[in-house]
């Protein structure tokens, strides 16, 4: 079989600072065209990896290769052609437009006045234009919100025209919202540009969601591969569980370990009540079953009404208000049963 | 936001060739404006004497100011970008303290009797060459110890840490030597280190003028690497910038204007770090390539106007040159930044 050289690889990897590496024997790929999210608690060393990835730092031992080309044997102006990155350092310009600072991603295509011919132009609109940031570029970058600047700093990133691009959490300072935005923008800019994209986060749940190839970094090593493959082989729980913590392969969120406590309850109504009820519910202690037998059967009737049958009993409460109240009063055998089990109902 | 500015370079290059005129006018005797007009142009002056006193004074002042406001301009802001530090200045290699400890040294080991006969009249004749020979020595020491130590110094916030630290140590030696010497001497080195754009003469020009010219060419061809540096180490890394070797030929630039200027004007304050902030506002941009012309062109106006002002027009007063520079300007600037403040974000 003919190895495939597009893209990122790196073998043998050792990375560090001067004596002490903070990793050796690191292997990957990252393929063009795809979204590959690195991922790792915090302190595992992802951005010393990402930093040593993009020659910022040398490695200790390994090699690089991106396309086939060992990037540590190539000039600089050839590599920040090839490879750009949006990184976590603060960034103050002074006076300068947003424009401005896309247009200084051309540096490595100009000459040495700095000079900005049409193709550098059109290839700046073209960059603004793909991370959508039309509205933003005409004002000073130091006026921008952590959100909107981090996508003129990717714009910038996309202006050097490189094969492969790497983020160092670029959702940091950023509300969910955004951060779901931002990575689903960079999974379109890996398909349209047949570009490899690296981006590393802390945040696990949308990595899983949203990456196509996932490089998982704790103190151990590395462990690569897709999301689906990372889960089921247990590799994600080895890295992340804690034990009062383990991650829920079906919801594909976080749990409380004691999940498994609390009283039986049955939820009948259609989505996204379901799932709401079921999530007031296991906040309140119950653990909510897919099928009878169940303490109780919480049914929705229309509207934010439901018809709540338990001990006998049939109430029918007439919001969510209600319900959350009603989940408190009726408590399960356990008190204190933390089982805030947010996710534990049936798809 | 203020949109960026391209077409005020030709109207500060306009008032600053317009502004040479009163600077070379005004003095303790003026000249018509229309006389000193046709000796510029090569022509007859309605009094000869004009000819002589234009020729071997007034003109040697004028071009001394327009050359030292460049440079010390144009290497403050090199230095505030080198150093993303809006305080830097000309000086915080340790340049002035190289020179004015070398100029302590010059004037403390040259026995009074050597030179007694130019004392009240400042360090001219005999004393004028050896003062600027030892400042440019001084400054250019201190320069290469900053430099040597450089390699060593990762960090652009380390260097500036040695770049201080060794200045303190050289001034630290001024104060001693002076501890030690006579009293009227110690006099001279204070009337030194008062700054002057009146002692330069034509002889001084030649010398002066060739290592402004060549500084600021230097500097010139700086403007891309600069901009792309306004983002951080990092980041300029990434694009390509091989930001040590960058960052030497930045502050050898920086060390022959700053050098220079102090070598033949001595310590000229204010200038250097105010000038830039200035012209940012004025251009509206921190990109170099329209910034570094517009500083050079702003502190050449500037140095005029403290020159103009620094001999009050019919008088014999001379007023100490930094004593305008800082007393003036500095207020002038305050109002400035504090006016641009309400509505924009200055570095």
């Amino acid at each position: 079989m003919i190895e495939d050289e597009h893209g990122l690889r790196f073998t043998g990897l050792a990375v560090g600072y001067r004596r002490t590496s903070v990793h050796t024997g690191l292997t990957g790929r990252a393929r063009r065209g795809e979204l590959t999210v690195l991922v790792g608690p915090n302190g595992a060393g992802k951005s010393t990896l990402l930093r040593t990835l993009a020659c910022l730092q040398p490695p200790i031992a390994g090699t690089v290769r991106l396309d086939g080309t060992d990037l540590a044997g190539i000039a600089p102006m050839e590599r920040a052609r090839r490879l750009a990155v949006v990184l976590t350092d603060r960034v103050d310009v002074g006076l300068l437009s947003g424009r401005e600072l896309v247009a200084i991603g051309r540096h490595p295509h100009t000459g040495p006045s700095g000079r900005l011919g049409p193709r550098d132009l059109a290839v700046v609109d073209d960059a603004i234009a793909a991370v959508g940031a039309g509205h933003l570029v005409g004002r000073r970058v130091a006026e921008l919100s952590d959100g909107e600047r981090q996508r003129v700093l990717t714009a910038r990133a996309l202006a050097q025209e490189p094969g492969l691009l790497l983020l160092d959490e670029p959702s940091a300072f950023l509300d969910v919202a955004a951060r779901v935005a931002l990575l689903g923008m960079l999974r379109d800019l890996a398909r349209e540009r047949h570009m490899g994209v690296v981006v590393s986060t802390h945040d696990l749940e949308l990595a899983l969601r949203l990456a196509d190839h996932v490089w998982l970094l704790d103190r151990t090593g590395l462990r690569c591969g897709s999301p689906e493959e990372l889960v089921v082989n247990g590799a994600v729980a080895a890295v992340f569980d804690t034990p009062a913590l383990a991650f829920d392969p079906v919801s594909g969120t976080f749990t409380l370990a004691d999940g498994s406590a609390g009283r039986p309850a049955l939820v009948v109504a259609e989505q996204p009540h379901r799932a709401l009820a079921a999530r007031a519910l296991a906040r309140a202690g119950w653990r909510v079953v897919p099928t009878s037998p169940a303490d109780a059967q919480i049914e929705h009737i229309g509207g934010d009404r439901f018809v709540v049958r338990h001990a006998g009993r049939i109430t029918t409460v007439e919001s969510w208000a209600a319900l959350v109240a009603w989940a408190r009063r009726v408590p399960a055998p356990q008190p204190t049963a933390a089982a805030m089990a947010a996710g534990t109902e049936e798809r | 936001m203020t949109p960026r500015r391209a077409w005020l370079l030709p109207v500060l290059g306009a008032v600053a060739g317009l502004l040479l005129v009163p600077a070379v006018a005004l003095g303790p005797i003026s000249i018509p404006f229309g006389d000193t007009i046709a000796v510029l142009v090569g022509g007859e002056p309605s009094d000869p004497r004009w000819t002589v006193l234009i020729g071997t004074v007034r003109l040697s002042r004028a071009i001394t100011a327009v050359l030292a406001g460049a440079a010390l301009g144009v290497a403050g802001l090199t230095m505030q970008t080198l150093f993303r530090n809006p305080l830097a200045d000309p000086y915080i290699l340790g340049v002035s303290s190289g020179a004015s400890l070398g100029v302590a040294l010059f004037l403390a080991t040259t026995t009074a009797a050597a030179f007694g006969a130019t004392f009240g009249t400042g360090l001219v004749g005999l004393g004028r060459v050896g003062a600027v020979g030892a400042a440019a020595a001084g400054a250019f020491l201190v320069l290469a110890i900053v430099l040597a130590l450089s390699r060593w110094v990762r960090s652009a916030v380390t260097l500036l840490i040695v770049g201080v630290m060794v200045g303190a140590v050289t001034s630290a030696v001024v104060s001693l030597v002076l501890v030690w010497t006579d009293p009227r001497i110690a006099q001279q080195y204070v009337v030194w280190g008062l700054g002057s754009f009146d002692a330069t003469s034509g002889r001084d020009l030649q010398i002066f003028a060739p290592i402004v010219l060549a500084g600021l060419l230097v500097a010139g061809a700086l403007g891309k690497p600069l901009n792309a540096l306004l983002l951080g180490q990092g980041y300029a890394t990434s694009m390509g910038v091989e930001v040590r070797r960058t960052r030497l030929v930045v502050m050898v630039a920086a060390g022959l204007l700053a050098g220079g200027v102090t070598a033949f004007c001595g310590p000229v304050a204010f200038i250097g770090i105010a000038i830039p902030h200035l012209a940012r506002l004025l251009v509206g941009t921190s990109d170099h390539r329209l910034l570094l012309p517009a500083t050079a062109l702003v502190g050449a106006i500037t140095a005029l106007l403290c020159a103009i002002a620094s001999h009050p027009p019919g008088t014999e007063t001379v007023i100490p040159l930094n004593v305008m520079t800082s007393l003036v300007g500095a207020p002038v600037v305050i109002a400035v930044l504090l006016r641009a403040r309400r509505s924009e974000v200055v570095t």
